[in-house]
């Protein structure tokens, strides 16, 4: 874009950086970046909640940061510097959640600090926001983490309910006793829940029979 | 400044360096009383999770007051060390020491007029320190509830220890033998037999951190044996 061009703040072109990651250029499915903590925090719904809401915090300040500094990052050490900036946001992150809201920093424990191992973030630093402006980079960040969200939210969905018959923690298929008798909903007929839900396997399948039915629903990602 | 020479790359790094360096150290410093208080709580709850006692977090510093009648820290010979505030021991660095040096905190619980006696165990894991409270019941024998915690063992395996069906097996088994030898509570590989009353199930694929588990229960109950003999 030229100096002096003017373009409205939700401009065609803004908005498909908002759009496009949820679909098109989906970070999880078609990027495939951050497959490690889609695998890793996919076993509950609230899990999946959070960690995206930290990974939004973190990429969109994140690309700001590295946006508004990119003509002053030195080429030959920017992926360095990059590294900082992830690491200083995730330590802030960790900090807050351990004073705010401690339950949950305890649930995520490790994988707030494996934000920093997100692909999704570093890619997002290295492929756009180092050449972007900070508004794009915004919109950017938010578009990309909700992409990753969605698929997130999706496979815990299913890894929840089968895996434990629950949903953000509510028993929704019932609740499982000792004996069927004692036992209401499903369980009283004699269902059990699938532990192979539980398992990372199971997410790396569920996340392959989605990236195959968005292959099958999406004309410009099938290939020849 | 030429964007890619030396001292530009050098003074920028230092600068970014320092600057967040700075933002971490004032956030940590500022956040600190909050998160001590969560952590204190915290293990207030486990201690009254121990007696049957669960509340959440908030509550835990007012419960803990109206059940927990006397905190008290002993020396190796099992009398009391006045001069040590056992609930601010930290065992990690506690079971450095030589053990004469060391002070064992034990809680002092009343609950619907039954004595209990809460003490604080710590212990290696197989990645990280293991932790938990067990409470025995006032034939100083029976326990009565025990609450584990782990740093960083491996999820769905050794990280099960924290999980109720785990901790509640520990219920009503025994520390002592007929004859009044002690003899701890073990964590047994394939199950322990039915009617065992000094063992418990281990978990599947969790054995190194049920090793752990067994080693800490044995060690730490072992120093309290020369308190319980004379009380």
């Amino acid at each position: 874009m030229m100096a002096g061009d003017k373009e409205g703040l939700f401009s065609q072109k803004n908005r498909r950086l908002l759009i496009d990651p949820l679909d098109d250029d989906n970070p999880i499915t078609v990027q495939v970046l951050g497959i490690c903590s889609a695998l890793a925090i996919t076993v509950q719904l609230k899990a999946a909640f959070v960690m995206s809401l930290a990974v939004m915090f973190v990429l969109v300040f994140g690309n700001l940061i590295v946006s508004l500094l990119r003509n002053m990052i030195p080429n030959r050490i920017r992926i360095i510097v990059q590294l900082i900036i992830v690491a200083f946001l995730v330590i802030l992150v960790d900090q807050v959640l351990k004073a705010y809201a401690y339950d949950v920093s305890k649930e995520l424990s490790v994988f707030v600090g494996l934000i920093i191992t997100n692909c999704i973030i570093m890619g997002r630093f290295e492929a756009f926001a180092l050449a972007n402006g900070p508004w794009k980079s915004i919109l950017d960040g938010i578009g990309n983490t909700i992409g990753y969200a969605v698929i997130l939210i999706v496979v815990s969905f299913f890894r929840e309910l089968f895996g434990s018959g629950k949903l953000m923690g509510y028993e929704v298929l019932g609740h499982k006793g000792k004996t069927l008798a004692e036992s209401t909903g499903l369980y009283h007929y004699g269902y059990e829940n699938n532990g192979f839900m539980m398992l990372a396997p199971m997410a790396l399948i569920t996340v392959g029979i989605l990236i195959w039915f968005q292959r099958s629903k999406n004309r410009k990602l099938i290939e020849d | 400044m030429d964007r890619n020479s030396n001292l530009y790359t050098f003074i920028f790094a230092v600068l970014l360096v320092v600057g967040v360096a700075a933002a971490l150290a004032f956030t940590a410093t500022t956040l600190k009383p909050l998160q001590a208080e969560n952590v204190k709580k915290e293990k207030m709850q486990n201690i009254l999770s121990t007696i049957g006692v669960n509340v959440s977090r908030d509550e835990a510093g007012q419960q803990f007051e109206d059940y927990v009648k006397e905190e008290m820290a002993l020396n190796a010979d099992g009398t009391v060390n006045e001069s040590v505030d056992a609930f601010k021991i930290e065992l990690m660095k506690e079971t450095k020491k030589p053990k004469e040096e060391q002070a064992f905190p034990i809680y002092l619980a009343e609950k619907d007029g039954k004595q209990f006696y809460v003490i604080p165990l710590f212990g290696a894991g197989l990645w990280k320190e293991i932790w938990g409270y067990v409470a025995l019941g006032s034939d100083k024998n029976t326990i009565v509830g025990a609450s584990f915690d782990h740093a960083g063992e491996t999820a769905g395996l050794g990280a099960e220890i924290n999980q109720s069906w785990y901790e509640d097996q520990y219920i009503g088994k025994t520390i002592f033998d007929e004859n009044g030898t002690f003899v701890s509570v073990r964590a047994i590989k394939g199950g322990s037999q039915p009617g065992d009353i000094h063992g418990v199930d281990a978990i599947s694929g969790g054995t190194i951190t049920c090793d752990g588990v067994n080693a800490m229960v044995a060690e730490r109950l072992e120093n309290y044996l020369p308190y319980f003999k004379n009380n």
